[in-house]
C-alpha cells in the first residue's frame, strides 16, 4: 500500500474500504422482519462475515481452533468467495466464550467450540436457519435472544471506548480506517489548531480513566504551556490492577484508536514522540500493537509529515516488567529511564518535569480511546452522557461470584444494581450478594445498602472507594472480607517499591495486624489499631500506592464490622474461609458411617464405625477440607 | 567474552541485539527481557556482561534485575506453572490450587521442584478472568481449575 | 530573583523563590525534625528523596501531607508544621523505623551518634508499638576496612547519592523491592570484591550505624599490653584539627599537643607525627616530578596519598597506572622508615615493632592489606584506626583531653614544617609539593609560600605558576567524581596539566571517612580547613626540604633523594584491576 498523503486520500479510502465491508454493519431492514428462529430468505446467499472473538479469554477457550474449523468448513464448501472469517477484539462477554458473531445477519452466538462451528455452518450458512443450541438463553425462561443488543449484557452498555471491538479485525488497518479511525487525527492536523482540540477535549469533560480522574484536557493545556523543543505522549498501558483487563481489550481489539489518539496528542502539544509503556504479562496486546504501529508507518498515518501536515509523531513500545507501580506516572518515567520503577516527589509534574527531563503527558488507555470520538461527534455529545461531574462513559471489568463475567462499558450514572444484577445476571448460584469491590487494591468495598449509588468519580470516593481502572469484582456471602482485604493487602505488600517508611514498613505491620486478626490471635486494639496505622500510611505515603493501599481495610472495617468482631472476639469467621478459624464438624443427622471423609483424612483425625456417624478430633485436625469435599451427603461443616 | 561461563553463540546473539539499538538509554529493560529469553534467566555473568556492554554500573543492573518481578535469577524448571493470582481468579480459590500444587510437587521455599521439572510462579492477572481460576503451563491455558484437576494437568508432562 | 510569601505556623515568612518548606522554615525559627534529608550543597551532595517521612507538614488545601524538606514554597502557601495530625504522623514514622532496626543502642557502634537514635529521643517514643518481621542480612566485614549491617539501614538512600552522584563509584544501588529493599553492592558481593574504593564518605553520612569502619580498637589495646612488642603511633595531619570536637571544644582548634600527650598516656612507647614522613613524600614526589618535567616523563603526574583514589584509578581508569608518582602515601612511607633507619638507630628488633596509624580515613585500613606494601616480610604499618577509635580509645581509659598538658612528638620523626600540615585539606598535597619543587627548579627562594589557587571547597581548582619562564599548570580535584573529570581529560589526551593532586574525599583528609561526624554541618569542615592553614602559618619552617629530621634521615640513612635506597622503601608500583 502506498503512503496516504492528504487528507482527502484518507476519505476516499475510507469510503472505498466501507463498501468492502458493508456486509459488516447490521443491516436494519433484514433485522427489523426478523423472527425468532428463521432468517430471511435472501440472506442466506448474500455475503457473510463470520466474526470470531479474538480476546486472550476466549482464545484461551479455544477460540482459534474454531476459526480453523470454520475456514476449512466454508473451503470445503467452496463459499470462501462470500464467507469471510475475522478475527475480531474482545466482544467482553467472556462468561459465555468463545463468542461468534454472523453479520449482516447480527446473530449472536455464544460457547462456540469445534462442534458447534460445524453446526453453525451446516445450519446458518449453508441452510439460512438459526443454530439454536449456540443462541443465548435468558436465564429461567425458554426465551432465545439470537441479537447482541438484546441481550441483558449487552442492553444498557453504550460502547465508545470498546465500539470496534467485536466490530473489526485489529490486524488490518483498513477495517480501521473503514470505521472512521484516524479521521479525528486528519480534522486534527488540516482542519484545527492545537489550540482548539485542546478546548474540545477541555469541554468533552473527559477524564482520565485510569483511576485518577484528572481532566485529560487540563493535562494536555499543561504540558502544552511547558516550554520546550521536546514533550513526550505516554500512553500508560500497564494495567496492574488485578482482575482489570479493559485496557487489554481495547489494545487487542482496536490498537490504532490508540495511536491515533496518542498523534493528536502530540500535535495539541508540541510533542513529536510517543511511548507505550506496555505490561510485559500481555503479550497479544503487544503482538497487536505491533502490527498496528508497522501498518500506520507503512501508510504514513505514523511517522514524518502525516497526511501531509508536516507534523510527524513517533510510536515507540516499552515493556513493563511485572512491576504494578509503575502504573504510577513518575515510576513509569523512570522505567522508561531504564531504572528501578520508584516513584519521585510530586510537584514537579511530569507535565513539567518529565521522561528525561522534558514535560510529558501520560495517559491512560482508555482514555485515549475515547478522543476519535469525541473529535468526530463532538465533545457536546460526549458531556451529553454521564453526570454533572463525570462525563462519558467507563468500562468496568465484572468478574468474582457474577454470572455474566465480562467487560461491559455503560455510561457514567448508571447504578452499581443495575451493572450487578442486570448486565451482570446477578450472583452466581443463587448466592447472597455480600458486597462489591472497585478500584483493585486501591479501592474499597461496597456493601447492599449502596448499590444504588450512581457510578461517578466522587460518588464512589464518597463511600470510601475510587472509580479505579475499572475492575469491579463482585463477592457473594462465601467470601470474608478480612480474607479479601488481607488478600489485597498482600498485593500492596508485594508491589510496594520500598521508597518511603510509610508503605515500606506500615504496609507489613497493617499485613500482620490482620493475619494476626484472621488467624484468631487479634484482639479489639488491633481493630482500632488498623484503622489508626492505616490512616497514616494514607496520610504520609509518597506515592499513590501507599496513599490508597488501606483502603480495602477501612472499607471493610467501616462497612463489615460484625465480620472483624466476630474474628476477634468469637475467633470464628463467618464466611468459612479462614482456615485457622475453621472448625469442621460432622453433622450426626446427615452422616451414614460411609467412612469416605475418614480414608481422605491425611492425618487420621477422623474416627467412626462403619454405618455409624463419624466424628472429627479437633485437636488434630489440621482444616485441610479434603473431608468436606469428599462428603456426598453434605454432613460436613466448616464454620 | 572469555570470562563468562554462558553460552557463547546465545552472547554473541545478544550482543548483535545490544548494538542494534538506536537509542541505547533507558534501553536496560528491554535488553534484559530480550536477554531473559535467550537464556532462560538472568545469572550474575550475564548481567556484568549487559552492564559492560552499555557501560553502566553493575550495582545499576542489578538493582533492575531485583526490582521487577519478571526478571529471575534463579533457572527455572522445565515446564513453567504460573498460577493467576488476580483477584477474580483469587475469590475463586486459586490459593488453594496453588497449595495443591506446592503439595504435589513438594515444594516448599523456593520455587522449582527438586528434580528440575517444575517452577511454580504466581501472576497477577493473565486478563481471562472469564475462566477463573486460570492456570498456564508453558504458556497453554487451562481454565475453571479446579484441585481435582491439579494432579492430571501435572500427569500430561510427566507422562509425555 | 523573585521572592513569594507564605505562612509558616502563623509566621510571615518572605523567600526567593524555589526554597523549600524546611528552609523557609528556619527563616522564622521553625524546626521541622528530618532524617534523610542531607544539605552538603558545598561539595554537591543534597540528598532530598523524601522517603524518611519524617518532616511531614500540613499544607492548606493539600490532601495530604507533604514533605519539608522537598516540596517548594508557592505564592501564598499557608503551612502548619505543629499539628497534632504531623505530629502523629510523624512519630509513626519513627515507630515504624524502630519496629524493623535492631534494638542493642547501648552496644551499637553509633550510641550517642546515632540520628535514629537521636529522633526517637526528640520525639519522646517510648514504647515498639509495631512488632513483626525485621530485617536480617548477612554483615560485611570483608573489607577489613568498612563495614556493613544492613539490619540497621533506614533507606535514607545518603549512602547510595553519595557513591553514585558525588564520588561516581557507582557500587550500591537500592536492591530488591517492598520490605526486603535495601541498599547494597552488585549481587550482594562482600565490598572487597566490587570497585569500592573505601572511602569512606558513605559511613560519613549514614545516619544509623549500617555503614561504619571496622573497629581494630581491641587489636590496639592487645598490642599495646603484650610487653614484647614496641608499639609506636603517628597520626595524620587532619587528625589535630578534628580531634577536639570529640571533646567539646570549638571546630577548628589545632590539639597536637594534647594529642601527643593522650596518646603517650595511652601507652605508646613513641609518639610521632606523620607530618615527619609527609615533608619526605614532598621530597620524594618533588624530585620525582622534576625527573618527569626535565626528561621527558609522564606528565602530568598525579600525587598518590591517597589510596582510596588510588584503588579508583586502578580500577576505573587501568591504563593509566603509570601516571600517579610512584611514592607512597606518608604514612606508609613512615611505617618503612620506622622499621628500618629507626629500629637501627634504637637498636630495636624490627619484628617486634608495631606501628599503629591514627588515620583520618577507612581507607588506609584497607591499603594497609595491600601485599607490596611491606618490607623484608613485615608489613610497612600493622594496624590503622581513626579518629573516631582514637577518641574511643581515649575515653575508655579516662583521660581528661581538655585539661591535658601539651607535649610535643618523640623524635627523630617527629619535626615537621608547615607544608606538612597542609596535606590534610585538599590542595595542600600539591601546594607543599610546589614550595619545594619549585625551589628547587629556579634554585631561588620562594617568598610568596601560599597557593589559594589550589584552596577552598571548589571541586575543581588550578593554578599557574610560572618556573623559569614555563606556565606550569597544576591541577586539583578533590571528590571522585572531580577526579573522573580530570582522568577522563588525560585519557582523551586533552588534559593541559603538569602536577594533579586529586584527594577521593571532598574537602580533602579533613572530611575523611573516619573523622568526627559533622552531621551535614559543612562550616566544620571548612574550620578544619582554616585550622591546618593556620597552622601552617604558625610554623617557622614551612618548606618540606628544609626539615632538619628530613636532611638528617638522608644524610644518615638514604642517601640520595630519588636514589636507590629511597626507591626501594618509599615507593610503590599499581595495579590495573578488574571493571565490574
Amino acid at each position: 500500500m502506498e503512503k496516504i498523503n492528504s487528507l482527502t486520500k484518507l476519505r476516499t479510502l475510507k469510503e472505498e474500504y466501507k463498501s468492502l465491508m458493508k456486509h459488516r454493519f447490521v443491516n436494519e431492514e433484514i433485522n427489523s422482519n426478523q423472527k425468532s428462529n428463521t432468517l430471511s430468505a435472501n440472506t442466506n446467499r448474500a455475503l457473510k462475515d463470520i466474526l470470531v472473538c479474538g480476546g486472550t479469554g476466549c482464545e484461551a477457550s479455544g477460540s482459534i481452533n474454531v476459526s480453523k474449523v470454520f475456514i476449512k468448513e466454508v473451503e470445503n464448501l467452496g463459499l470462501q468467495d462470500r464467507v469471510k472469517i475475522i478475527k475480531t477484539g474482545c466482544f467482553g462477554f467472556c462468561e459465555k466464550g468463545p463468542i461468534v458473531k454472523i453479520m449482516p445477519d447480527n446473530i449472536f452466538y455464544i460457547e462456540v467450540d469445534e462442534e458447534k462451528a460445524k453446526l453453525i455452518i451446516e445450519e446458518h450458512i449453508v441452510k439460512g436457519n438459526l443454530a439454536d443450541s449456540c443462541l443465548y438463553n435468558l436465564p429461567n425462561t425458554e426465551q432465545k435472544l439470537p441479537h447482541q443488543n438484546d441481550l441483558p449484557f449487552y442492553k444498557k452498555q453504550m460502547r465508545i471506548a470498546l465500539r470496534n471491538c467485536g466490530l473489526i479485525n485489529p490486524e488490518d488497518i483498513r477495517e480501521c480506517i473503514a470505521v472512521d479511525g484516524y479521521e479525528a487525527l486528519g480534522r486534527a492536523l488540516i482542519e484545527m489548531d492545537p489550540l482548539q482540540v485542546i478546548n474540545e477535549v477541555k469541554k468533552s469533560g473527559l477524564r482520565g480513566r485510569g483511576g485518577g480522574g484528572f481532566p485529560t484536557g487540563t493535562k494536555w493545556e499543561m504540558t502544552r504551556k511547558s516550554e520546550s523543543d521536546i514533550k513526550y505522549v505516554i500512553c500508560n498501558a500497564d494495567e496492574g490492577d488485578p482482575g482489570a483487563f479493559m485496557d487489554r481489550s481495547i489494545l487487542e481489539g482496536d490498537p490504532h484508536s490508540v495511536l491515533e489518539a496518542m498523534a493528536i496528542a502530540g500535535y495539541s502539544m508540541g510533542a513529536t514522540k510517543g511511548y507505550i509503556y506496555i505490561r510485559a504479562e500481555y503479550p497479544l496486546a503487544i503482538n497487536r500493537l505491533r502490527i498496528a504501529i508497522k501498518q500506520a508507518y507503512d501508510i504514513g498515518l505514523l511517522g514524518e509529515n502525516i497526511l501531509g501536515s508536516g507534523f510527524s509523531f513517533d510510536v515507540d513500545l516499552v515493556y513493563g516488567a511485572g512491576a504494578f507501580i509503575c502504573g504510577e506516572e513518575t515510576a513509569l518515567i523512570n522505567s522508561i529511564e531504564g531504572g528501578r520503577g520508584e516513584p519521585t516527589v510530586k510537584p514537579p509534574y511530569p507535565s513539567q518535569i518529565g521522561l528525561w527531563k522534558k514535560p510529558t503527558n501520560i495517559n491512560n488507555v482508555e482514555t485515549l480511546a475515547n478522543i476519535n470520538p469525541i473529535l468526530l461527534r463532538g465533545a457536546d455529545w460526549f458531556s451529553s452522557i454521564g453526570t454533572e461531574k463525570s462525563k462519558g462513559t467507563k468500562v468496568f471489568a465484572l468478574a468474582g461470584k457474577i454470572n455474566n463475567v465480562g467487560l461491559v462499558e455503560v455510561p457514567m450514572g448508571i447504578t452499581l444494581r443495575e451493572i450487578i444484577f442486570e448486565l451482570g445476571g446477578g450472583i452466581r448460584h443463587n448466592k447472597k450478594f455480600k458486597a462489591v469491590q472497585t478500584g483493585g487494591p486501591s479501592g474499597g468495598c461496597i456493601p447492599e445498602e449502596y448499590l444504588d449509588t450512581p457510578i461517578d468519580y466522587e460518588s464512589l470516593t464518597k463511600i470510601g472507594s475510587m472509580m479505579g481502572s475499572g475492575g469491579m469484582i463482585v463477592m457473594d456471602e462465601d467470601d470474608c472480607m478480612v480474607n479479601i482485604s488481607k488478600f489485597y493487602l498482600e498485593f500492596s505488600v508485594d508491589e510496594s517499591c520500598g521508597r518511603c517508611t510509610a508503605c515500606r514498613i506500615g504496609n507489613k505491620r497493617l499485613h500482620e495486624i490482620l493475619t494476626d486478626i484472621s488467624e484468631g490471635k487479634g484482639t479489639m486494639e488491633h481493630i482500632e489499631g488498623l484503622k489508626s496505622l492505616g490512616n497514616i500510611i494514607k496520610d504520609a505515603s509518597l506515592c499513590g500506592l501507599g496513599q490508597s493501599s488501606p483502603n480495602p481495610i477501612l472499607s471493610t472495617i467501616n462497612f463489615f464490622l460484625d465480620e472483624y468482631i466476630a474474628h476477634v472476639k468469637d475467633k470464628t469467621c463467618p464466611a468459612g474461609v479462614c482456615t485457622s478459624l475453621l472448625k469442621y464438624h460432622i453433622n450426626e443427622e446427615k452422616c451414614i458411617g460411609c467412612t469416605a471423609c475418614a480414608k481422605s483424612c491425611p492425618v487420621k483425625a477422623i474416627s467412626g464405625e462403619v454405618k455409624s456417624p463419624h466424628i472429627i478430633n479437633k485437636e488434630l485436625c489440621i482444616k485441610c477440607g479434603a473431608c468436606e469435599a469428599k462428603c456426598k451427603f453434605n454432613a460436613i461443616t466448616r464454620r | 567474552m572469555t570470562d563468562y561461563k554462558l553460552d557463547k553463540e546465545k552472547l554473541k546473539k545478544l550482543e548483535e541485539y545490544i548494538d542494534s539499538m538506536e537509542k541505547k538509554e533507558g534501553a536496560l529493560i528491554n535488553i534484559l527481557h530480550e536477554a531473559q529469553d535467550m537464556f532462560g534467566y538472568l545469572p550474575e555473568d550475564l548481567q556484568l556482561f549487559i552492564a559492560r556492554k552499555l557501560n553502566i554500573p553493575a550495582a545499576k543492573v542489578f538493582g533492575v534485575t531485583t526490582f521487577y518481578s519478571f526478571f529471575t535469577m534463579e533457572p527455572h524448571g522445565k515446564h513453567v506453572i504460573s498460577i493467576c493470582m488476580g483477584t477474580a481468579c483469587f475469590v475463586k480459590g486459586a490459593e488453594k490450587i496453588l497449595k495443591e500444587f506446592k503439595n504435589k510437587l513438594n515444594i516448599k521455599d523456593n520455587n522449582t521442584s527438586e528434580d528440575g521439572l517444575f517452577t511454580i510462579d504466581t501472576l497477577r492477572c493473565v486478563g481471562a478472568c472469564g475462566l477463573a481460576p486460570v492456570v498456564t503451563v508453558d504458556g497453554k491455558v487451562y481454565g475453571r481449575v479446579k484441585v481435582e484437576d491439579v494432579e492430571k494437568i501435572l500427569s500430561e508432562y510427566t507422562n509425555g | 530573583m523573585k521572592m513569594v510569601n507564605a505562612t509558616i505556623n502563623g509566621f510571615q515568612v518572605s523567600v526567593p523563590e524555589g526554597t523549600t518548606i524546611l528552609d523557609a522554615a528556619k527563616k522564622v525559627n521553625v524546626k521541622i525534625p528530618t532524617l534523610c534529608y542531607l544539605d552538603l550543597h558545598d561539595i554537591k551532595m543534597v540528598n532530598r528523596t523524601a522517603s524518611c517521612r519524617v518532616c511531614l507538614v500540613e499544607i492548606e488545601g493539600r490532601r495530604n501531607l507533604a514533605p519539608a524538606c522537598a516540596t517548594e514554597v508557592f505564592e501564598g502557601m499557608i503551612i502548619k508544621t505543629d499539628t497534632l495530625r504531623t505530629i502523629k504522623a510523624r512519630r509513626t514514622m519513627v515507630e515504624l523505623l524502630l519496629s524493623d532496626h535492631p534494638t542493642d543502642c547501648l552496644v551499637c557502634e553509633k550510641n550517642t551518634q546515632c540520628q535514629l537514635q537521636l529522633i526517637a529521643a526528640e520525639l519522646g517514643i517510648r514504647k515498639i508499638k509495631y512488632k513483626g518481621d525485621m530485617s536480617n542480612y548477612k554483615k560485611d566485614s570483608s573489607s577489613g576496612a568498612l563495614y556493613r549491617n544492613l539490619d540497621k539501614c533506614i533507606m535514607c538512600r545518603r549512602c547510595e547519592t553519595m557513591c553514585n552522584e558525588v564520588q561516581t563509584c557507582h557500587i550500591l544501588s537500592a536492591v530488591d523491592r517492598g520490605f526486603e529493599t535495601v541498599v547494597a553492592p552488585a549481587f550482594g558481593w562482600p565490598m572487597l570484591e566490587t570497585m569500592c574504593t573505601f572511602c569512606g564518605q558513605c559511613v560519613a553520612v549514614c545516619p544509623t550505624a549500617a555503614l561504619t569502619q571496622v573497629s581494630n580498637v581491641s587489636k590496639v589495646w592487645d598490642v599495646l599490653a603484650d610487653p614484647d612488642r614496641y608499639v609506636i603511633v603517628q597520626t595524620a595531619p587532619a587528625i589535630r584539627a578534628a580531634l577536639g570536637e570529640k571533646f567539646d571544644m570549638e571546630p577548628g582548634t589545632i590539639v597536637t599537643g594534647k594529642m601527643a600527650a593522650a596518646l603517650r598516656r595511652l601507652g605508646f612507647r613513641k609518639v610521632f607525627d606523620t607530618d615527619f614522613a609527609a615533608d619526605v613524600t614532598v621530597v620524594e614526589e618533588a624530585h620525582e616530578f622534576i625527573d618527569r618535567l626535565q626528561k621527558g616523563g609522564t606528565l602530568p603526574i598525579l600525587t598518590s596519598c591517597c589510596p582510596s583514589w588510588v584503588k579508583f584509578i586502578e580500577h576505573q581508569f587501568p591504563a593509566l597506572v603509570d601516571v600517579p608518582s610512584t611514592c607512597k602515601s606518608p604514612h606508609i612511607m613512615f611505617g618503612a622508615i620506622a622499621k628500618t633507619y629507626l629500629a637501627e638507630k634504637m637498636d630495636i628488633d624490627p619484628s617486634k615493632i608495631v606501628v599503629v596509624s591514627i588515620m583520618p580515613c577507612i581507607a588506609k585500613k584497607y591499603e594497609i592489606t595491600r601485599p607490596e606494601l611491606e618490607h623484608e616480610g613485615q608489613k610497612n604499618v600493622d594496624i590503622v584506626i581513626t579518629t573516631r577509635e582514637l577518641t574511643d580509645m581515649i575515653n575508655e581509659a579516662g583521660l581528661d583531653f581538655r585539661n591535658l598538658p601539651e607535649e610535643d612528638f618523640d623524635h627523630p620523626l617527629g619535626e615537621s614544617t608547615g607544608a606538612s600540615v597542609i596535606f590534610g585539606t585538599t590542595g595542600g598535597v600539591i601546594e607543599a609539593t610546589l614550595r619545594t619543587a619549585y625551589e628547587w627548579l629556579t634554585n631561588e627562594t620562594l617568598e610568596k609560600v601560599e597557593f589559594h589557587d589550589v584552596r577552598g571547597l571548589e571541586g575543581l581548582k588550578e593554578a599557574v605558576i610560572n618556573i623559569n619562564g614555563e606556565d606550569i599548570r597544576i591541577g586539583v580535584a578533590h571528590g571522585l567524581g572531580n577526579a573522573r573529570a580530570l582522568l577522563e581529560s588525560i585519557e582523551s589526551g586533552k588534559s593541559k596539566y603538569h602536577a594533579i593532586e586529586i584527594m577521593a574525599c571532598p574537602g580533602g583528609c579533613i572530611d575523611g571517612g573516619g573523622q568526627p561526624y559533622h552531621f551535614g554541618n559543612i562550616e566544620i569542615v571548612k574550620k578544619r580547613m582554616e585550622a591546618l592553614y593556620n597552622e601552617d602559618r604558625n610554623k617557622k619552617l614551612r618548606k618540606s626540604h628544609e626539615n632538619p629530621a628530613v636532611i638528617k634521615l638522608y644524610e644518615e640513612y638514604l642517601g640520595e633523594i630519588g636514589g636507590e635506597k629511597a626507591h626501594y622503601l618509599l615507593h610503590t608500583h599499581y595495579t590495573p584491576r578488574k571493571r565490574i
